[in-house]
């Protein structure tokens, strides 16, 4: 029988009621009064010298407050970057500077000049038509190879070149790999494209500043994902505010997928400028601006070579990698196309050898940062696409070429040649489960069935494995993160006993409002419904690094588990004094301590009472009060991964590629809310299948982006997607955190684009067309030209 | 300024736009009705749907002035007075067919408009209506079981329960 609550349970999500209502309190839905609105003016040329800009007429206008350019963040720092990354030879990456508002140059289209602040949107939009701007426009470096070509353009002056970084890993393997490379008995080779995407969360950035100048204290109100961060990197780092007097709220977040993590020009635009008008200043969005301004994901260019023994081992790995950077550093640019990508290159193989090369390069473009999955998709994409094509060299069965390779259960902890220790995992179980639920075996009737109907049907298969609930502290601290990375949790135990719960998690969408409530009922017994998940504002919550990476469960609800189990502890404490009994004959079960073995009870909220009144009370031995914090740095990254099958019918005539059904069996080690897991990996595979088939970011020659707009980047719409078969049945659960779990989010964004691009080639293939590969999206166009092209 | 007047869930309600001035912004701005959302600016993803004089709109295609004297329903309209969650609002929870949210009103709106010209749509006619509503969270797979569920259809056990 399935829980119908606590851990385990799919308990219907509580914060649906507010959104189901149109009462949920998004960042835009917040107007403070007196509140001023902020228009920003943007460069439209990707690359320009600024030789004036004139705001006289604009500042003469109806309601216009002031014009802002960088000459008013003279005194300001630049927006920092969160990671520094250590290139092949020993020498840190080339940073440059990224102010708020352009100095000088300009070096993307979308990168903002000047800021009319009025007391109305129309007004402020109105006189920025005013803002005389005199660019003279520069040459723009758009692709990376020509941007690190000999004599290229350089996107910053002050750079010796337009390379970021060149780093290498393991750079101690490069010689061994070449030799096995070249003493393998086959070599398989592929060239590849990981397209760009943009995040496109349904709700569009917004940020509110606010002053008090009676106290000197800031609070932004802005999208985010991780309000502290944001406190920290713009106060510290940016504006010079002291936490105490800057206060950070990020209220219900419409989606974030990555693009809300990092800290934008905007958001500190408008905290300087309610202080400096001493009215608040609200800034929104709109989609088109969200194209140009928020961070894109993806970008890479790949060679990668897999060298396989005589009896088809994985022998070694080596890549070849160009990840764009764009025109700035955004906050974990450098960390993507390296530590959360290299270290995944074994994916679940036992390749002995590893080398991976990556050319971190400036271009004229918007920043890239981390999207859903951030490198890990980019490497999974690599390994399962090759995989597939080695296959299909020696003519192998691709189930079979995988599992000969996995890493074994009884290997476990694995520790891979990239650096990283998997704790455990079960490849083979994952992928029975995949063929089973998705009748691998039926497939042939289904072929010939479409092919009747002249279309053309294959079927694809990926096994990912990613590193998630980011990340242990002192190992990242060496890869070169700038800040910790645990979670933080209070739990605040009110004397009537309901529970309110602040985590330094942050939820957008992953529903934690729910899910954190049902592991704290578990734990202590009492309903849910008693227990408050209270995220997103520094006011409030315990410092926290807020939520990416899969980390929200797996690193967040483990501070939260350590901090309940302080409660616990101190509870039985009270329980044992009240019924005059021995602390270890305590038991807490349904939310009643009693005394092992009598008939003696004491109700949860009998002990709460006592704790806040304590008329009866072991006041010499502990404190009243009932509120404990737990700080929780993981000891490991966890290891989720899961075997991915598809089918798509390809129609000969026009390339068109229908996905048919889509089958994910994954291993997320133990699991909170099933409900709640698989809507999250519906969603990650809704963005695999969108990237893998539609979606792409797509620049001109002059940096001008041709994507701009939902008009023009094809987002999944619902008759795009088929019904999901979604599995997650396989459980091995993480060895090292205390709820045993690995997280979800990503999955699904992670492990399908192999799959779906191996499914199109798989029907081209039978169809006798020896197409090697297509990059993504695989469009009828494409797809139309490998055919017949 | 010209001031307009529409009925708005059922009630009078009254406030001044400019002639450019979308319903989206009358409604949001202006009223305070906030549960419509603006997801983007070209008339593409649907968050900003509500009804006027009984069909469904895009609100940011539509400005206020042309709305003068119209019956609006927003989503702030959909549940009973004591807030019981109308049938499609709880199979949306039901079936967890939300996730941030912000695409939720538009979807509600949108499935209630189709569900009335339509009380039993296939999977197919769900995600064809639903074309102009783009949801970035749930893969649209538990939207569509919730309007099937909605519907009052046996709603496809594709999906692990």
């Amino acid at each position: 029988m399935p829980k119908d609550s606590g851990i385990g349970a799919s308990t219907k999500r509580r914060e649906d009621v507010r959104f189901l209502t149109g009462t949920g309190n998004y960042t835009d839905d917040i107007n403070i009064n007196g509140q001023t609105y902020a228009w920003f003016i943007r460069s439209d040329v990707a690359h320009g010298t600024i030789n004036s800009i004139d705001a006289s007429a604009a500042e003469a206008m109806d309601g216009v407050l002031k014009v802002f350019t960088s000459a008013d963040f003279a005194e300001a720092g630049g927006i920092p970057c969160g990671w520094q990354v250590t290139d092949r030879h020993g020498d840190p990456m080339q940073e440059p500077k990224h102010p708020i508002l352009a100095e000088g140059k300009v070096r993307h289209v979308g990168d903002p000049i000047a800021v009319v602040v009025a007391e109305t949107p129309e007004q402020a939009r109105d006189a920025a038509e005013a803002v005389e701007i005199d660019i003279d426009e520069l040459e723009a470096v758009i692709d990376m190879k020509a941007a690190v070509a000999e004599g290229a353009t350089k996107v910053h002056d002050d750079l010796t070149s337009n390379l970021c970084y060149d780093w290498g890993f393991v750079e101690e393997n490069r010689e061994a790999v070449d030799e096995a490379i070249k003493s393998a008995a086959h070599v398989t080779t592929l060239e590849l494209v990981n397209n760009r995407l943009i995040a496109n969360p349904m709700e569009p950035r917004v940020a509110v500043g606010d002053y008090n100048r009676a106290g000197d204290e800031h609070t932004l109100y802005t999208t985010s994902q991780n309000p502290h961060v944001i406190r920290l990197l713009m106060g510290a780092f940016v504006l010079s505010i002291p936490e105490h007097k800057l206060r950070v709220v990020a209220p219900d977040v419409g989606g974030g997928f990555g693009a809300k993590i990092y800290h934008y020009a905007e958001e500190a635009f408008v905290t300087f400028a309610a202080k400096v008008l001493n009215r608040p200043v609200k800034w929104t969005c709109s989609r088109s601006e969200a194209f140009i301004s928020d961070a894109h994901g993806r970008d890479h260019v790949t060679k990668i070579e897999l060298a396989m023994d005589e009896n088809h081992k994985f022998t070694a790995v080596r890549t070849d990698t160009y990840a764009n950077m764009g025109a700035y550093l955004s906050t974990f640019a450098p960390s993507v196309p390296t530590w959360l990508h290299g270290t995944l290159m074994a994916g679940n193989y036992t390749t002995p050898l590893i080398y991976v090369n990556v050319k971190a390069v400036f271009t004229n473009t918007v920043p890239v940062d981390a999207y859903r999955g951030a490198g890990r998709p980019e490497a999974t994409f690599q390994l399962e696409r090759v995989i597939d094509k080695a296959a299909r060299e020696l003519g192998l069965d691709p189930v079979e070429l995988r599992r000969k390779n996995f890493i074994q259960p009884d290997q476990f902890p694995y520790d891979t040649p990239v650096a990283v220790s998997y704790d455990t995992g079960n490849y083979d179980a994952t992928m029975d489960k995949a063929l089973e639920v998705s009748d691998y075996a039926g497939f042939e009737a289904r072929r010939a069935e479409s092919e009747g109907r002249g279309k053309l049907r294959g079927i694809g298969i990926a096994h990912y494995i990613e590193a998630c609930g980011i990340a242990p502290s002192n190992l990242v601290g060496q890869l070169g993160a700038r800040a910790g990375l645990y979670e933080s949790a209070t739990v605040r135990v009110n004397a009537t006993g309901s529970i309110s719960v602040f985590t330094g998690s942050h939820s957008h969408g992953q529903g934690h409002e729910t899910t954190f409530a049902q592991v704290v009922s578990e734990m202590i017994g009492v309903d849910a419904s008693q227990i408050d998940i209270v995220h997103g504002d520094t006011s409030k919550v315990p410092m926290g690094m807020g939520t990416y990476g899969s980390r929200s469960i797996a690193v967040g609800g483990s501070a939260m588990v350590r901090a309940t189990e302080k409660i616990i502890n101190k509870a039985k404490k009270i329980a044992s004094h009240l019924m005059e009994a021995s602390e270890a004959d305590i038991e807490l079960k349904d939310g009643q301590f009693s005394v092992a073995g009598t008939d003696k009870s004491v109700a949860w909220a009998d002990v709460t009472l006592a704790a806040y009144v304590p008329h009866n009370y072991p006041l010499e031995e502990i404190e009243p009060g009932l509120e404990e914090s737990a700080f929780y740095d993981p000891a490991n990254f966890t290891y989720p991964s899961g075997a991915y099958i598809c089918e798509v019918e390809v129609d000969p005539e026009t390339g068109e590629v229908d996905m048919l059904n889509f089958t994910a069996a994954d291993d997320f080690g133990n699991v909170i809310n099933p409900m709640i897991v698989e809507g999250q990996v519906h969603g990650g595979l809704a963005q695999g299948i969108g990237q893998a088939m539609m979606e792409s970011c797509v620049y001109d020659e002059d940096g001008q982006l041709l994507s701009g707009s939902f008009m023009d980047y094809t987002m999944p719409r619902a008759d795009d997607m088929p019904m999901m078969n979604v599995d997650h049945s396989c459980q091995t659960p993480c060895t090292h955190n205390p709820l045993g779990v690995k997280g979800c989010g990503e999955a699904g964004a992670i492990g399908s684009p192999p799959a779906v691009v191996n499914a199109v080639i798989d029907a081209l293939h039978r169809a006798g067309h020896k197409v090697e590969h297509i990059d993504m999206p695989v469009s009828p166009a494409r797809v139309w030209k490998a055919m017949h092209g | 300024m010209t001031k307009v007047t529409m009925t708005i869930n059922g009630k009078p309600r009254s406030g001044n736009a400019e002639g450019r001035t979308l319903l989206s912004s009358f409604l949001r701005d202006e009223l305070g009705l906030t549960g419509t959302h603006v997801g983007c600016d070209t008339s593409q993803c649907g968050a900003c749907v509500v009804h006027v004089d009984g069909k469904a709109v895009k609100s940011c295609t539509m400005f206020a002035l042309e709305a003068d004297g119209a019956q609006v329903d927003t989503i702030e309209g959909q549940a009973d007075a004591d807030g019981t969650l109308n049938v499609i609002q709880q199979a949306f929870q039901d079936y967890h067919g939300l996730q941030c949210g912000f695409c939720t009103p538009g979807m509600v709106m949108s499935a209630a408009a189709l569900l009335k010209e339509n009380p039993k749509p296939t999977e197919a006619e769900i995600r064809h209506y639903l074309e102009g509503n783009i949801c970035r969270c749930t893969g649209y797979h538990n939207i569509v079981r919730a309007i099937l569920a909605a519907s009052g259809q046996d709603v496809p056990a594709v999906a692990a329960e």
